[in-house]
């Protein structure tokens, strides 16, 4: 299987030295009907590019607050967050979606693909919008995905396995720092989400880029590089 | 019938049989003329129409055989009704006219009407040369210069489902009843003045949905006009006109009220006529016809003790129903008992 | 089981308050402008009927002269020959504040129908002058000497008296203007024929009745009421199928806990028949409220255009109201149909994803477009082939349902291109994305477009009537001055007083006639320069006014001309003459009578002793004739016309016609706009699960709310642009079809840019307004609701 980084990354997409995610004391809490509840209370976490972590933890404990915390999608109540060197703890809206669209991939249970483009279009969507599209290597991801010749279809009509890779190879042919995978083979079955997860371990170490994977699986979790537990809000060492 | 017609009629005629008498005679004469006892008929100026009188009618009645034997009755009747005590030209005239026709046989009974106002042509009576009309139906005098101009008639008459042309001929004078033509009609002395012609024959042609038939028989003309001829407790009448196989005739008639009040007319061959003074006549119901919800005595028994008469009457057709916008029952009859002879009958207020 | 299953469906609606408000909205709305109509058309149904019902028009045959007056005696000759006739006069007369028509009748003969307005009363009062009159024409009256009844049995406008009285006050003692024929006549008469040759008879349900004469008018009104019942249930069909898409996880959950389909069908449908008992009342209601506010204009109109006498009051009527709720249910279940379809047809255990609209459809674009093909050829056929109302209006409802169906396939077919060309990947998306969508929005948008285009079209056709109608007004009404005598006597006088006194003076004689079959009036023309300089013609013959004037030939209106098909040289049947050729047609606008012009020689030789009904009069010196003919005749003010209040009159009824027209296709347009509006906002809840992963790519919410909002104008800008040659062609129709069948003049096409620009303004407004509420939503509440799209996976 060819390495698909045969020439270096593009400037606008390049890979800096610091750490590709760096969270500091953070906190967040939600107001419900039984009152204020912590969901993170001071979690901190460094996460140097090429690795990958898993976070696991309870339903509730917090995961995907953190993760959609360390996307942008949502803001913390305290601490500091650094996404590739850059302190986005306070940063505007439009400056996490700038962040969100060069620097950072995301990929869901639910795949997330846009329907009414075709899979070609897809796989290429986010690195044309952060403006660092290369179609031959996007091309060559598909290829690693095993997508070759399904690139007109829409994603309805690729099998859940397909559409999960489509929506990997979406995120790395932007080539972000970080991708954020918030139980990425969750609809999939236990054959197709491991190969799923192969590739995805496999071609962010290729890209360099970091991987933060949030799993309740510890069969899943036990593949990444390494592991974090998520129990009332805090980091637990791994078990 | 139509309820515009209905009201016209319940506000000139009846505005309720039973409560107020039958056909509004007892209502009050405001500004109208009222008979008088004593004052003499002038003719042929009394033919003619008196407006200043309420109501006032031309009324003949026939009793007829077919040239296929059987018995037949012809009414033709001009009512006129007045609004106001004058005449008036063109269309304020405040009279107004009413025509019936009633044709009767054994088996079926036929009626028709005709409503006209006065004033303009439609409808209406001239004294000399003498003609009653309403619309095509006309009572046209056809008498000698010489002659009264009732003793020879012109009779026509049309509904919807039949007609009669007939010939009327005097065989005899007429006849004033009560005293000298007034003739009172309660104990109270309502009156009208009224006359008759009691002894015509009759020639002519009846149209029936069957065919032509030709008749002949004899004829009555009453001729009545007052201003309030019944009082207020009085509901209606019943009344004949009898023709005896010996030449004689009789009026005879009873008004229901409180008290009943009777008046009568004995008339010889001759035209000799004896007013019968109340209660000289006695009229049984014998036998009651249901007819549009009323029981109706339809066949009677009449006495008269002191001219020893006694007779029973048997309609020609006990459903002889006028269902007009005033409804009553008129119909010829046939007698038998101490005295036999052919007549007509008219029941009013039932 | 009942209970729980239909408490389970309604909480859907608890949580989705506006889509219940946009369904109830939409059901009332369509049952509101569909009942309304219908009660309009009802009120002014019930009017013709009193009117006719009063003579009993409708049912009783009756004899007129061809001068329309004839001598009473010809009455009393037919009625001592036995025939069952009876007496009535009818004419115009100024009777306290109001002009009104005076119907003498003979209550001892007329027919049993004139009952109502006599039934009750004193018959001796009739007799001597008392007057029955609709309230609304007392209170037009006023105070008068006269003694006056309020009635409603008489027609609005018209006083109901004794024949004799009406003849006094119309000054014309002894005449009568036609008699009535009870229907059972006796047997064996002597023919009419014989007995009153110079009489015409008609048929009982023949010649000029209103209902007849209005027809196209109500049918015009009922059109509009079904358009704009058909834009109601877009939305109602749009606020079924969201909720219907919303709830699938909920069908099969109640199913997978053993909720049979029967029953949770029947509970569906009972939902809907809940919503449509509810809307519908509600609908009435303002149906109501909107026949009330609208009738006065359309019983002026109708008096206008038919003098028909429609009061301006509403009653309600038990039978427009059910007719209207039985329609919304109709409607709902149409509407509601393709959801239960669904339901019966939906797998227990199929995933419970959304479809996947656009690419599933492609089928049924294919069946769209063969459906818009169909409807198309209908229209070309129905437009080469038809030659009546109701091909008329078929011809339109098919080209409109074909334009319609069209609309989402070009709109699809441009959204395509439109992506091919795209550059940036936001564009890309942007385009395809409302393709997909198109699916969703194209009902909403075939409303908007069946909407504009009936608003381009309607106004297109009102305003070149308007521009031709002014243009025509100021040749036709060129008479400084109009007088209308008030008894044939006064004519004459005024005749003789005029002729010395003016530079010309036009009588106007007409009488009755059948022409070409068709109710009408014979009118005698005088050769004068005013009327030869004046009178546009259509297709003349050479030379026509002199052969006019020689009696060579007669001229038609165009609504004879054109619904006789007749042409120029022709020969036309005139009753007492013979037959003449037609030298040409002379618009007539606003005439529903057939009409011909003979010369005034001609017409006085064969209708002799014709009233004259008004002058017109050619004068330098208006003000001081008016003036000498009020001191010398005390002629009151509304006898007198100037020629400014004769154009200010006719152009008052033209617009008057129209407003109706106007009102209900601002109506229809709001309704449609709110149609777009539902459907955009009940887009907008799915909308998030397609946008979030665009957030999440990171595009802003802001940027995402304006796209939103620029596809929404897009889209209406491709629809408005669609709906101007729809709107043209349907103005087309109007003038060249519709309006030749209903009213018998066609009329030039004339183009308005100013108000379709004007239009569009107000459309795409109305579009900004639909959209922006969602978009300023998803701008302001974006995060928070996106972020749920993730929350909610698990």
């Amino acid at each position: 299987m060819a390495r698909i980084h045969e020439k270096p990354a593009n400037s606008a997409c390049a890979a800096a030295h610091s750490p590709a995610l760096e969270l500091h004391e953070l906190h967040k809490g939600f107001d419900s009907a039984e009152g204020r509840v912590e969901v993170l209370r001071g979690v901190s976490l460094s996460l140097p590019r090429g690795t990958s972590m898993a976070l696991t933890g309870e339903s509730g404990s917090g995961k995907s607050t953190l993760l959609h915390i360390a996307a942008g999608l949502e803001q913390a109540d305290g601490g500091r967050i650094s996404l590739a060197g850059q302190d986005m703890t306070r940063a505007s809206d439009a400056a996490q979606a700038q962040m969100r669209r060069g620097q950072v991939g995301l990929i869901f249970q639910q795949f997330n693909l846009i329907p009414s483009l075709t899979v070609g279009a897809n796989l290429a969507f986010q690195a044309r919008l952060a403006g660092c599209h290369d179609a031959g290597f996007t091309e060559r991801l598909a290829a690693r995905l095993g997508l070759d010749g399904l690139a007109r279809r829409y994603p309805e009509q690729l099998s859940g396995g397909q559409q999960q890779r489509v929506a990997i190879g979406r995120c790395l042919a932007a080539r972000p720092a970080l991708v954020l995978a918030d139980e990425p083979t969750g609809n999939l079955d236990e054959a197709t989400g491991d190969a799923v997860l192969s590739l995805m371990l496999a071609l962010t170490a290729e890209a360099g880029a970091a991987l933060l994977l949030v799993t309740h699986s510890p069969r899943l979790a036990a593949r990444c590089d390494g592991r974090l537990h998520l129990r009332k809000g805090r980091i637990e060492a791994s078990p | 019938m139509n309820a515009r017609i209905l009201t016209l009629t319940a506000l000139l005629l009846a505005p309720n049989a039973h409560a107020q008498g039958f056909a509004g005679l007892g209502t009050d004469a405001e500004g109208f003329a009222i008979p008088e006892r004593g004052r003499a008929l002038h003719f042929p100026a009394d033919h003619g129409p008196h407006p200043e009188y309420r109501i006032e009618w031309w009324y003949l009645t026939a009793t007829l055989t077919g040239a296929d034997g059987q018995d037949y009755g012809v009414q033709w009747t001009l009512f006129r009704s007045a609004l106001a005590p004058f005449e008036a030209e063109g269309w304020d005239s405040p009279q107004i006219w009413m025509g019936h026709a009633g044709l009767t046989t054994a088996s079926a009974h036929f009626s028709a009407e005709r409503f006209g106002r006065g004033g303009v042509g439609q409808a209406g009576v001239t004294a000399e040369p003498f003609a009653a009309w309403i619309d095509d139906w006309h009572m046209t005098s056809t008498a000698q210069p010489d002659q009264d101009a009732l003793d020879r008639l012109d009779i026509h008459a049309r509904g919807s489902d039949f007609s009669f042309t007939l010939d009327f001929t005097a065989e005899g004078p007429r006849v004033l009843q009560g005293d000298q033509g007034y003739s009172v009609k309660s104990p109270q002395g309502q009156a009208s003045y009224y006359y008759s012609q009691p002894f015509y024959t009759v020639t002519g042609r009846l149209d029936l949905p069957e065919g032509p038939v030709a008749v002949t028989g004899q004829g009555w003309l009453d001729r009545e006009w007052s201003s309030q001829a019944l009082s207020d407790d009085q509901s209606g009448w019943d009344w004949v006109s009898l023709a005896f196989d010996d030449g004689h005739r009789m009026m005879a008639a009873q008004v229901r009220g409180r008290q009943t009040f009777t008046a009568g007319t004995w008339i010889t061959p001759e035209g000799q006529a004896t007013p019968l003074p109340d209660g000289a006549v006695q009229f049984t119901p014998l036998r009651h016809t249901r007819l549009n919800g009323r029981d109706v005595p339809t066949h009677w028994q009449i006495d008269w003790p002191e001219g020893g008469l006694s007779i029973t009457t048997e309609p020609l057709n006990p459903h002889s129903w006028m269902d007009l916008s005033v409804q009553y029952w008129e119909g010829p009859l046939r007698f038998t008992g101490s005295h036999s002879g052919r007549g007509y009958l008219e029941m009013t207020g039932y | 089981m009942t209970r729980i299953v239909l408490s389970a469906l309604l909480s859907h609606w608890r949580r989705n308050r506006w889509q219940l408000a946009m369904l109830l909205t939409g059901l009332a709305l369509a049952t509101a402008l569909w009942s309304g109509i219908q009660a309009l058309n009802a009120e002014a149904r019930a009017a013709y009927a009193t009117a006719e019902g009063l003579l009993a028009e409708g049912s009783a045959a009756r004899l007129e002269h061809p001068t329309g007056r004839m001598d009473q005696a010809g009455y009393l000759r037919l009625r001592r020959a036995g025939w069952l006739v009876s007496p009535v006069i009818e004419g115009r007369a100024t009777l306290g504040a109001a002009r009104v028509t005076l119907l003498g009748i003979e209550p001892l003969t007329a027919p049993a129908t004139a009952g109502p307005a006599l039934a009750t009363a004193d018959l001796q009062a009739f007799l001597a002058g008392q007057g029955f009159a609709h309230p609304q024409t007392l209170r037009e009256i006023g105070a008068t000497g006269r003694e006056l009844r309020a009635s409603d049995a008489v027609p609005v406008g018209t006083v109901l008296l004794d024949i004799g009285t009406a003849q006094r006050l119309l000054g014309l003692a002894g005449q009568i203007t036609r008699l009535t024929l009870a229907p059972d006549q006796p047997a064996g008469l002597v023919p009419l024929a014989t007995l009153a040759p110079d009489l015409r008879l008609t048929p009982p349900g023949e010649g000029a009745t209103l209902g007849g004469l209005t027809d196209s008018f109500h049918l015009n009104l009922t059109a509009f009421g079904l358009l704009a019942f058909a834009v109601g249930l877009f939305i109602v069909h749009s606020a079924v199928g969201l909720a219907f898409e919303q709830r699938r996880a909920m069908f099969r959950t109640l199913r997978a806990l053993g909720v049979p389909l029967r029953h949770l069908a029947v509970c569906l449908a009972g939902e809907m028949l809940l919503f449509a008992i509810l809307a519908g009342a509600f609908g009435l209601v303002l149906g109501y409220l909107l026949a009330a506010s609208l009738l006065p204009d359309v019983a002026l109109t109708l008096r206008g255009l038919y003098g028909a006498p429609v009061p301006g009051s509403l009653q309600f009527n038990p039978l427009w109201a059910l007719a209207g709720f039985a329609m919304t249910l109709a409607g709902t279940a149409l509407a509601g149909a393709q959801a239960l379809w669904r339901l019966w047809h939906m797998p227990v255990l199929a995933p419970a994803q959304p479809r996947a609209w656009a690419h599933a459809s492609a089928r049924g674009m294919r069946l769209q477009a063969l459906l818009a093909l169909i409807l198309a050829a209908l229209a070309v056929t129905l437009a080469l082939a038809g030659d009546s109302l109701v091909t008329g209006f078929a011809l339109l409802a098919a080209a409109l349902l074909a334009a319609a169906l069209t609309v989402p396939l070009l709109l699809a077919l441009g959204l395509s291109l439109a992506e091919k060309q795209a550059r940036s990947p936001v564009a890309q998306w942007f385009w395809a994305d409302s393709r997909q969508n198109l699916p969703r929005l194209s009902l909403a948008l075939m409303a908007l477009m069946l909407a504009l285009a009936a608003n381009i079209g309607v106004g297109s056709m009102v305003a070149s009537f308007r521009a031709t109608f002014i243009t025509w007004l100021d040749l036709r009404l060129v008479a400084e001055v109009t007088v209308i005598p008030d008894s044939p006597a006064q004519a004459n006088a005024l005749y003789t007083y005029l002729t010395p006194r003016t530079d010309a003076i036009l009588p106007m004689q007409r009488v009755e006639a059948t022409l070409a079959g068709q109710p009408g009036q014979i009118y005698a023309m005088r050769d004068h320069a005013t009327i030869r300089d004046n009178w546009p013609l259509i297709d003349p013959v050479r030379e026509v006014w002199d052969r006019l004037a020689a009696a060579e030939g007669v001229l038609v209106n165009e609504q004879l001309y054109r619904r006789a098909g007749l042409a120029t040289g022709d020969m036309l049947d005139l009753p007492g003459i013979g037959a003449l050729p037609i030298l040409g047609a002379y618009p007539d606008y606003g005439n529903p009578l057939a009409q011909a012009a003979l010369t005034e020689t001609l017409f006085r030789a064969s209708y002799p002793d014709t009233p004259i009904r008004q002058f017109a009069l050619r004068t330098k010196d208006a003000p001081a004739l008016i003036a000498a003919l009020q001191d010398e005749f005390g002629l009151s003010a509304t006898q007198i016309t100037d020629q400014a209040q004769a154009k200010a009159l006719s152009l008052a009824i033209f617009e008057r016609t129209f407003l109706i027209t106007g009102a209900l296709n601002v109506l229809t347009l709001s309704v449609a706009a709110l149609a777009l509006f539902a459907a955009l906002v009940t887009l907008a809840g799915m909308r998030l699960a397609q946008l979030a992963p665009l957030w999440a790519m990171g595009l802003t919410a802001r940027r995402l709310a304006g796209l939103e909002l620029a596809r929404a104008l897009v889209l209406g800008a491709a629809t408005l642009a669609l709906a101007l040659p729809v709107g043209l062609m349907l103005a087309q129709v109007l003038l060249a079809v519709i309006n030749v069948q209903a009213f018998g003049w066609r009329l030039p096409l004339q183009f308005f840019p100013a108000d379709w620009a004007r239009l569009g303004l107000w459309a795409m407004l109305a579009v900004f307004a639909a959209a922006a509420l969602p978009a300023l939503r998803l701008w302001r509440q974006g995060p928070a609701q996106l972020l749920r799209v993730f929350a909610h996976e698990r």
